[in-house]
């Protein structure tokens, strides 16, 4: 067993690995379930799980493999969590085999949010520097703000637009509001599943793997490490950071159907759209590693479910939760303390012991 | 060695299971256990704060004259910082903890969220602010506290239109503005039914200017415009802080005209650094003022200022309003701590149909099976620095 492991290259074998994690927990969750041994507050975290870990490793694609810096990821979230809400509302009563409208909504979500991506690449891809940062983050700002302005109703005539109010949009006595400004939209049937939510996870950790190990990715990669000799070599810089940040934009999308669906209403509100939540993905990213797909899953896990289990400390949980993030990032990154832990690491520790066992 | 660390990674694995699972199926409760959800942390915390310490006033004095049946009830508010998505997992958390009763959330967006999952466990829920229409909607299990937002629109609609107001010239007002937030669930909630209302009342909407959540600093455009529109009234459906600075950009322009707001302008006399003065003549429709000269407002806002050093403001009383009702629809139905969380929803969605209610922010209020309540607003104005029932 162990040389067949070994027969296998090496990345493939992490991948595996990576695919593995994934799949056990997938697991041993589904088993604490049926034995009702799961608490309310970890089974309603799952969902959101799956949607934080889609969201990190797709930033992972545009910071880590593609080495450009995305502040609005959650722009492209929300774009993905309204285009499919919109649609699910819109054929609630015209498809009602639910799983089949729900692989549809993520389409869409993640279509949108594709073009989107495209849309905003094209320019700005072009240039060398920093300004996709800008544009991003102004892109997620305008996004959110664009939606809590938004009034789309729908009557027998068809769709209605306005920027105004729901008045405005002077529909038949039949109509009914899909996207009401600010209260976003309400009343859609919860969809997600943590089966859903998983298998989403799994194909885009698929996509991610898939495109680091191909010839593209390692052309994206070649970019981030070296712009001038990648172009040299007669490389497309512009089309392959395209392909890598619409992927990065489209997986978001997806993220953001997901989201969409487990609550049964979505409203775009600074708290989850807003550029804190871009950011708090970013953080993911860092924190698990960038370039590094395992741990962004990990560091999204963790740095989600660590202020909901510390709910029993009230007050000074958001205190201890930064605290935590501190010390954390100061455990994986500062100079000095990789030093310590090469030094005092359980690998090192263990090597010792059997080298003074061997002389003895 | 390999044992070892076989043996290691197996207790680290069981040790972070634990972390996960614990206090599941706790079904077994020894009393009234109401989970209360809000906004703690953040910038809406105002709200969730006062909605805290409002309820826990009241359970600290039902326990200190023998709780419910002779059992002490037990509190606890869960933080959702204004998110609808966290707001379901304090609602998971707080069922883990073994609520039976949720008092809450605190604001309407959360609280559609939270309200599909309560209406899935059957569980009653009492909120005492979120005043969205879409709260109750299709929820047979939520109640409201609050007057609805197009309630509130209609309502105001009709006061100036029926009962009237004085403009300072002493006449009839006849030309309205409104100024509303358009990123906010209340404010446009109100706005609408307020136009639609407008439509059949004896004045014309001669503007209406929006802002949103991003920009409610400078509002001297709004007003520039409502001024050159010769509006005499403005219409203020917005919360206090910016209607703090609305009323003193107005001052600053030299545009006197009549301010009329509903219950998010309650706490105006309290902004800081807000010349209160500025405030003379201001009109608001709210179920509560803290100067209201009743025993129990009274009680209530010495007990308050007493623990936190402050007036409460109607979050607050709707909060305290809401404890007490659940104590009087648990008595009503004769329930019991020990029936299932959907057995005690039943009963108590039906008792509340059946029960008036008199407290701090209305006298003899009912509820329609909808969720709605039925309650007089009651428009009161700020003269000499005090609110005074018109």
């Amino acid at each position: 067993m162990r040389e067949r492991l070994a027969q296998i290259p090496k990345p493939m074998r992490e991948n595996l690995i990576t695919f593995g994690i994934v799949v056990v927990a997938f697991i041993v969750m589904q088993i604490l379930i049926s034995l009702n041994m799961l608490s309310h507050l970890m089974t309603g975290l799952l969902v959101p799980l799956c949607v934080y870990v889609i969201m990190a490793v797709s930033l992972n694609l545009t910071v880590g493999i593609l080495g450009e810096l995305s502040l609005g990821h959650a722009g492209f979230m929300c774009l993905g969590a309204f285009a499919g809400a919109f649609f699910t509302k819109v054929m609630e009563n015209v498809i009602t085999f639910s799983l089949f409208r729900f692989i549809l909504a993520i389409l869409i979500g993640a279509l949108v949010a594709g073009v989107f991506g495209l849309l905003i690449g094209l320019p700005v891809l072009r240039f060398r520097g920093d300004y996709l940062a800008i544009v991003t983050l102004a892109f997620g700002e305008i996004i959110k703000n664009i939606i809590n302005a938004l009034f789309v109703g729908l009557d027998d005539k068809g769709f209605h637009f306005s920027l105004r109010d729901s008045l405005s949009l002077g529909m038949g006595e039949e109509g009914r509001v899909i996207i009401n400004g600010a209260q976003g939209i309400v009343g859609m049937p919860r969809d997600s599943t943590f089966l859903i939510g998983t298998i989403l996870v799994i194909i885009t950790l698929f996509i991610v793997l898939n495109l680091i190990n191909s010839r593209d990715g390692r052309a994206i990669m070649s970019i981030r490490d070296n712009l001038i000799a990648s172009e040299s070599v007669g490389i497309d810089v512009t089309r392959y950071k395209l392909m890598a940040f619409t992927i990065s934009a489209a997986l978001a999308g997806v993220a953001g159907v997901l989201y969409s669906h487990n609550l049964n209403s979505v409203q775009a509100t600074p708290r989850n759209f807003g550029f804190n939540m871009s950011i708090m993905i970013l953080v993911f990213v860092v924190l698990g590693g960038i370039g590094n797909i395992r741990g962004s899953i990990i560091a999204a896990v963790v740095l989600t479910v660590l202020p909901e289990v510390l709910r029993g400390i009230s007050d000074q949980r958001m205190l201890i939760y930064s605290v935590i993030l501190i010390v954390m990032m100061i455990f994986n990154w500062s100079p000095k303390v990789l030093e310590w832990r090469e030094k005092h690491s359980l690998k090192e520790w263990l090597s010792r012991l059997r080298k003074r066992k061997a002389k003895v | 060695m390999k044992k070892f660390r076989k043996l290691f990674s197996l207790t680290m694995v069981a040790v972070m299971a634990m972390g996960v699972l614990s206090s599941c199926g706790n079904d077994a409760r020894d009393t009234f256990m109401i989970g209360g959800i809000g906004p703690l942390t953040g910038g809406a915390a105002v709200y969730g704060i006062s909605v805290r310490n409002g309820a826990q006033i009241a359970v600290d004095e039902i326990n200190a004259t023998g709780g419910i049946n002779g059992k002490e009830i037990e509190f606890n508010m869960q933080d959702d910082e204004l998110d609808a998505e966290r707001s379901v997992n304090a609602y998971n958390s707080l069922k883990d903890w073994g609520m039976n009763i949720l008092m809450g959330t605190v604001t309407s967006g959360c609280c559609v969220a939270v309200a599909a999952h309560t209406a899935a466990d059957n569980m009653f829920q009492l909120t005492p602010s979120a005043s969205s229409v879409s709260v109750i909607e299709g929820n047979d299990n939520v109640f409201q506290v609050c007057f609805t937002d197009p309630n509130q629109g209609i309502g105001a609609a009709d006061y100036i239109g029926q009962v009237g107001v004085y403009a300072d010239g002493g006449e009839l007002v006849s030309r309205v503005a409104v100024i509303y937030d358009s990123s906010d669930v209340y404010s446009s909630g109100i706005y609408e039914k307020f136009i639609t209302a407008a439509a059949g009342q004896p004045f014309d909407v001669v503007a209406v200017e929006a802002f949103t959540g991003d920009s409610k600093s400078d509002f001297s455009v709004q007003l520039q415009i409502a001024r050159n529109a010769d509006a005499q009234l403005v219409f203020l459906p917005i919360y206090y802080n910016e209607a703090a600075l609305i009323l003193t950009q107005a001052a600053a322009m030299d545009y006197f005209p009549v301010f009329f707001g509903c219950d998010g302008l309650d706490g105006i006399l309290g902004v800081e650094n807000f010349d209160t003065s500025l405030a003379e003549g201001v009109i608001l429709l709210t179920p509560f003022v803290a100067d209201a000269d009743d025993a129990r407002t009274q009680a209530f806002v010495a007990e308050y200022q007493r623990r936190h050093g402050e007036i409460p403001n109607q979050f607050a009383a709707n909060a305290y309003d809401a404890i007490y009702i659940i104590r009087d629809i648990i008595l009503h139905s004769g329930a019991t701590y020990t029936m299932s969380i959907s057995d005690l929803g039943n009963a108590l969605k039906k008792a509340i149909t059946e029960i008036s209610f008199t407290g701090l922010t209305g006298d003899n209020m009912t509820w329609r099976s909808t969720g709605e309540v039925n309650k007089i607003p009651k428009a009161m104005i700020i003269r000499g620095g005090v609110y005074i029932g018109l």
